[in-house]
């Protein structure tokens, strides 16, 4: 087995990354898949809350690389699904505590073992996100639709692309159809045209997620919320499913009526 | 007041393509360090260096930033002094 990194990041913080990345394990942990997510913010670390499994953690990323305990000690078992694991970060440590080739010399040592390695890398562009980037085969990018972190955005795709590190693919995560049908938010097709990469899907605003990370369930547990499904649509794109994108088009008459009447936003 | 606001909202562009417009300017900068001052800067020591040999028209000189899919370009347009002896047209 040789499993395959990818690396979530973003540029700017609170954009999503996190979220994402423990969405994104789940689904794909969901479809057969022996995944490990693992997280590369050393010192504030949040991937192990968002999971709900804060409080197995024994040991973390920088034991390991320290050599106080084996890899396998390390992981834990996510108990909702059996081919799911997370790689915590060290909590009362900074960045430095771990190089590009520790993460390097780590992940070739779990593509032995799984399927997917996600990576949940820090914000920034510096050696925590260098750290992140080191052993990726391939990077998502998370973004908003709003100005920061769109130019965020690019300036880390500028730095990937200089490094020749790819496949590069972008989530919009937080997207409120609303205020894009109002002009006040800018749509999914100005971002991809601004960042000029290519999308691997679209993430709405929506409530469950901050539900779920109160319960520490992610949304993709279950399939009840817009968040949830377009999560799985990204897993399946990742496996190589082709999943047709919603429509992402102007609003036709009937959807500006329905507008007016106050009725709510369909699927994305 | 919801539905005026819809036909007071015509006035001005919506607030999503304002972040647009300003973004492609902020990644053109961002991409390439080309910034409006430097762009000023090229223009009058194009125009010094090019006045030494040739008379040419200051104030038409324009040097803009033209980005394109793959490659960018720095235009220069730079106007002669129409000499008198020139073909005219
Ligand atoms: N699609 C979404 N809808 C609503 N809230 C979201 C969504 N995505 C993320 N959030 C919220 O935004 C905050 C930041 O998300 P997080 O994943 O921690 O970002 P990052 O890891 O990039 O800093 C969290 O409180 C999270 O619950
Ligand atoms: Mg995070």
């Amino acid at each position: 087995m040789a499993g395959k990194v990818i690396t979530i990041t973003s540029g700017k913080g609170g954009v999503g990354k996190t979220t994402a990345t423990a969405n994104l394990a789940v689904a794909l942990a969901m479809r057969e898949q022996r995944v490990v997510a693992i997280d590369a913010d050393i010192g504030l670390r949040n991937l192990d809350v968002m999971m709900g499994l804060e409080n197995r953690i024994v040991y973390d990323l920088v034991d390991v690389v320290e050599g106080r305990c084996r890899l396998r000690q390390a992981l834990v078992r996510d108990k909702r699904l059996p081919e799911l694991f997370l790689l915590p970060a060290a909590q009362t440590r900074d960045k430095t505590a771990v190089s590009p080739e520790d993460m390097v010399r780590v992940c070739d040592e779990l593509r032995q073992s799984f399927d997917y390695l996600i990576i949940d890398s820090p914000a920034g562009i510096e050696q925590g996100f260098r750290n992140a980037v080191a052993p990726a085969d391939e990077v998502i990018i998370v973004t908003n639709p709003e100005i920061a972190a769109v130019r965020d955005a690019d300036r880390v795709i500028g730095l990937l692309e200089a490094e020749e590190k790819g496949p590069i693919r972008l989530i919009i995560n937080r997207l409120k159809p609303e205020m894009v049908r109002r002009g006040d938010m800018l749509t999914s097709e100005d971002v991809l045209e601004l960042l000029a990469i290519e999308l691997i899907g679209i993430v709405p605003e929506d409530e469950t997620v901050i539900t779920a990370a109160n319960t520490g369930r992610p949304v993709a547990l279950s399939d009840d919320s817009l968040a949830g499904r377009a999560f799985h649509n990204i897993a399946r794109r990742l496996l190589g499913e082709e999943v047709p994108f919603a429509p992402l088009r102007e609003p036709g008459l009937l959807e500006r009526l329905r507008d007016w009447f106050g009725r709510k936003e369909g699927e994305p | 007041m919801k539905f005026l606001d819809r036909f007071r909202r015509r006035r001005e562009p919506p607030s999503g393509e304002v972040a647009r417009e300003r973004l492609r300017l902020v990644l053109t900068y961002d991409r390439t360090s080309i910034s409006p001052a430097l762009l000023e800067t090229l223009k009058d020591e194009i125009i010094s260096v090019i006045s030494r040999h040739v008379p040419i028209d200051p104030e038409r000189v324009e040097v803009t930033f033209k980005e394109g899919a793959r490659e960018h370009q720095l235009v220069a347009h730079i106007p002669l002094r129409p000499t008198g002896r020139g073909r005219r047209r």
